[in-house]
């Protein structure tokens, strides 16, 4: 059986790749700090030593439109190019390529149908920053196959937060029956509190960071049932108007499982949302 | 309401380099084309199999022709899709972070709860 080495979590902000690589005057003051803290947050995969990565993350309107619209739904693909130009223009990203693990993919598909999640499929997925961003900080040499699993925290109606803590124990209990020798890391990627066109974005902090705190609090210490005891539909509104993208964390804390105090936690309070980073190792440690 | 409409023009002028420019440009002219030859268009199939009934209310083509981002925002339009399209177009005339800035101050009036985006 296959062995989940490492869950993480982690806010993907598309402004990392620029600031990061910028020089000169062009080097925001908050860069090197930024540097720093992504690479420590780095060697927490690469001590985990994976062979695969399951990617979680959110279409932001780029494949996925609102004339056919999947609450969850996984790529099964040889291959996969990444980033759109919208991000080009907007954020600098780079053209990507990924390989597809995809035998993995129909696994989650096949088993994940029959576990009760009517999972939607493509076998031509353009992916974009949500889990590009990831593999920027994480794995930038880009050298290992990826399943990559969107779920709908942008185009209501969407699914209630308990339906993303039961894919993320679902998609724990698939990687670790998947019949294959391999190392899975399985890395999600959402928001703290967060607003975007709306009156409150590009504040100096987070819109909420009384929210990021107390977020921060129930992922590192696995608290999935104060979270859920806490966290609806409506109330993320609250945070700002597109924390639904919180429900991504909610996710990954379902992986990591109830109680899971996580191994490794980090934050950065940036203008405009927090960053954080979460990692989890399953059994115990790094082998 | 044709809130979905709204989306769908700011979705396929966001992703077309060319349609951004002529929206910046001519936005009203932009809209009532838009209106009476790609609104009805069903994306990914050819021209023969378009939709027949799709048209803005006044107040929404109205807003669209004058870059009244605020108003889409009150019409309920989706903040993503607005926010990524006025800033490829506007971005470029203000400091860094400047038109983001001035976006929200443009919105300073709306309370919680905002206006619903559900389609």
């Amino acid at each position: 059986m296959a062995e989940l080495v490492a869950v993480i979590a982690s806010t993907h902000h598309p402004f990392y790749y620029r600031a990061s690589t910028a020089t000169g005057e062009d080097r925001p003051p908050f860069a090197d700090e930024w540097v720093r803290k992504v690479e420590a947050f780095r060697e927490t995969l690469t001590k985990a030593r994976p062979d695969v990565l399951v990617m979680v993350g959110s279409d932001h309107f780029h494949q996925l439109w609102l004339d056919n619209m999947p609450q969850f739904l996984v790529g099964k693909a040889p291959f996969y190019d990444a980033n759109w130009y919208n991000e080009e223009r907007e954020f600098g990203l780079p053209r990507m390529f990924f390989t597809g693990q995809e035998d993995l993919s129909a696994y989650i598909l096949r088993e994940g149908l029959d576990a009760g999640f009517d999972l939607a499929f493509s076998n031509e997925l353009r992916i974009d920053h949500s889990i590009t961003c990831p593999i920027i900080t994480l794995r930038p040499q880009n050298d290992l196959p990826i399943v990559p699993i969107y779920t709908n925290i942008f185009a209501p109606p969407l699914p209630r937060p308990k339906r993303f803590v039961q894919l993320g124990r679902a998609i724990r209990e698939l990687v670790e029956s998947w019949p294959a020798d391999r190392r899975v890391a399985v890395i999600g990627t959402g928001h703290l509190s967060l607003e975007l066109g709306g009156p409150r974005q590009f504040g100096p902090h987070g819109p909420d960071p009384e929210f990021d705190r107390r977020a921060v609090e129930w992922i590192s210490s696995g608290d999935i049932e104060g979270c859920l005891s806490e966290v609806t539909l409506d109330s993320l509104h609250l945070p700002g108007n597109a924390t639904h993208g919180f429900m991504d964390f909610m996710l990954m804390m379902g992986v990591a499982g109830e109680g899971a105090k996580a191994d490794y936690v980090d934050t950065y309070d940036l203008f405009h949302t927090m960053e954080a980073y979460f990692t989890w190792y399953p059994n115990g440690g790094v082998a | 309401m044709s809130k979905y409409l709204l989306n769908k023009f700011l979705f396929t002028v966001d992703r077309d380099p060319g349609l951004v420019e002529r929206y910046r440009e001519d936005p009203r002219g932009t809209v009532e084309w838009w209106e009476a030859e790609y609104a009805n268009r069903l994306l990914s199939c050819h021209g023969g199999e378009a939709s027949t009934w799709l048209r803005f209310e006044d107040a929404e083509r109205e807003a669209l022709a004058g870059h009244d981002y605020p108003k889409l925002f009150e019409l309920g339009a989706h903040p993503f899709l607005t926010l990524t399209l006025f800033i490829a177009m506007f971005e470029r005339d203000h400091e860094p972070l400047g038109f983001q800035t001035e976006y929200a101050r443009r919105l300073a009036h709306m309370a919680m709860p905002y206006p619903d985006i559900a389609t």
